[in-house]
């Protein structure tokens, strides 16, 4: 079908990444991985399988985990969105960033990222989750190196210590 | 991927007029979890991409005695996975999509989406089509209703034209004492794809053990959805025990027309069909013991 001639227009996009607004400008074809990455320097963000299958790209929009590498960038619009370099405040690391360290849930690491806050996500939802829950909610997150078993171990760490501290 | 001019319509109104348009050069993206993969594959190279997940309106569960219940197609998995009212009257439904990716998935993929790809392994569609579901689908001319079960006309295809947009799928209240079972069958779980998923929906008499109604709906082993409706005719009026329900499920097997892939040869999946089809049928009708 016959169509008119096709103009490619950078999209001018504002994203609110840990808390701070970025404008940049990108190809409406990027995905919200690949511009928090090249764009932003946001290089915690891993991506690769680069097809949604892996669970390395995982941030969290509004406190909802997501796959970054299949997202078109346009769609995190308006969201908060927090990559691992948010997680760590003044005061210091995230408690399941600890735990990872403490239970050498780590690695080649570069599945750390998204798994830690896929678990953050689920934790945030429901704090007396099961081991075998979070073992469901995990399964979009793949590990080629611990057997999981240390990584489980640090999460269900990682709860107790949020659970006093949410308790305060 | 790339390039393609992109569209942010704020209305359906504009994203119909696009669709006018564009036609067969668009392709609309709702959460685009499939819709990204297929075009970073250079499966899909759309010239326009009309992005829909702006239109908030499009996103609702509605629930109403009379019609039953509606659901806007940006609704997410994760929305119907988790809704109270959704669990307490269509729980087949909220069970369908607890077995659909994983949750980062779940959280952007959409109903809506999920249809309208049209892959044969779709986890939505057999339950949906099962519970008899149609879709409302409008372009700028009006809107036509379509039952879901004559929705899907091979893998990726559906009877949707280029300038219509899937906007509602409406599923009937279910009569009394129906349940339903999805039964996926993964080599090793998580986030893979359906080697087959076996849908079925009972309806027992309200005095006796027989089978007033049966949907039994098979995914993945056939070109699009499809119902095995010779297995369900001879359950139909029969009071249901572990003999008629063999040879339901045998027939069903003989029913699907699976290929040999990747992820099981055909004769494997047929000998799953089976098994699936025994196992839903069996769950369901003990479902319908307690079912209201």
């Amino acid at each position: 079908m016959p169509c008119e001639e096709v103009t490619y227009m950078k999209q001018r996009l504002e994203l609110k990444v840990n808390g701070q607004t970025y404008e940049v400008l990108v190809d409406p074809w990027q995905s919200l991985a690949d511009v928090l990455r090249e764009e932003l320097g946001f290089t915690g963000v891993k991506v690769s399988c680069n097809s949604g299958n892996c669970g390395s790209c995982t941030v969290l929009l509004d406190g909802k985990a997501v796959k970054s590498c299949i997202m078109f960038a346009p769609l995190a619009k308006g969201k908060e969105i927090l990559t691992i370099e948010g997680l760590a405040t003044e005061s210091g690391l995230h408690p399941l960033q600890e735990a990872f360290i403490e239970h050498f849930a780590v690695q080649c690491g570069y599945c750390t990222p998204g798994m830690i806050l896929m678990a953050k996500a689920l934790l945030d939802e429901n704090l007396d989750a099961t081991e075998d829950e979070i073992r469901e909610g995990l399964v979009g997150n793949l590990c080629r190196c611990t057997g999981y078993v240390k990584i489980v171990e640090a999460i269900m760490a990682a709860k107790e210590k949020m659970k006093v501290t949410s308790s305060h | 991927m790339g390039p393609f001019e992109y569209f942010e319509p704020e209305t359906v109104e504009i994203t119909l007029s696009l669709l006018r348009k564009y036609s067969d050069t668009a392709k609309v993206c709702a959460g685009g979890t499939d819709l990204v993969v297929r075009m970073r594959k250079r499966a899909l190279n759309p010239q326009f991409l009309i992005c829909i997940a702006g239109i908030r309106e499009l996103d609702y569960l509605g629930f109403e005695d009379e019609r039953g219940l509606r659901i806007g197609c940006l609704t997410t998995i994760r929305t119907i996975e988790r809704s109270p009212e959704l669990k307490e009257r269509y729980p087949m439904l909220s069970e369908v999509a607890t077995r659909f990716g994983s949750i980062a998935i779940r959280n952007v993929a959409t109903i809506g989406g999920n249809l309208c790809n049209a892959l044969p392994s779709a986890d939505m569609a057999p339950m949906l089509i099962a519970l008899s579901a149609k879709a409302k689908l409008v372009s700028i001319d009006g809107e036509r209703i379509v039952p879901l079960q004559d929705f899907f006309t091979g893998p990726g295809k559906t009877v949707l034209r280029a300038d219509e947009l899937l906007v509602e799928v409406q599923v009937p209240t279910p009569p009394p004492h129906t349940s339903g079972v999805y039964q996926k069958y993964t080599t090793r779980g998580g986030e893979e794809l359906a080697v087959v998923g076996v849908a079925a929906v009972v309806t027992r008499g309200s005095r006796n053990e027989s089978c007033t109604d049966v949907r039994i709906v098979l995914g993945t082993v056939v070109p699009a959805p499809m119902r095995a409706e010779k297995a369900e005719a001879i359950l139909k009026g029969k009071i249901v025990d572990d003999e008629i329900v063999e040879k339901a499920s045998d027939i069903a097997a003989d029913e699907s027309r699976p290929r040999d892939s990747i992820r099981g040869s055909a004769d494997y999946r047929r000998e799953m069909v089976r098994v699936l089809t025994r196992d839903a049928l069996r769950q369901a009708f003990e479902r319908t013991q307690s079912a209201r």
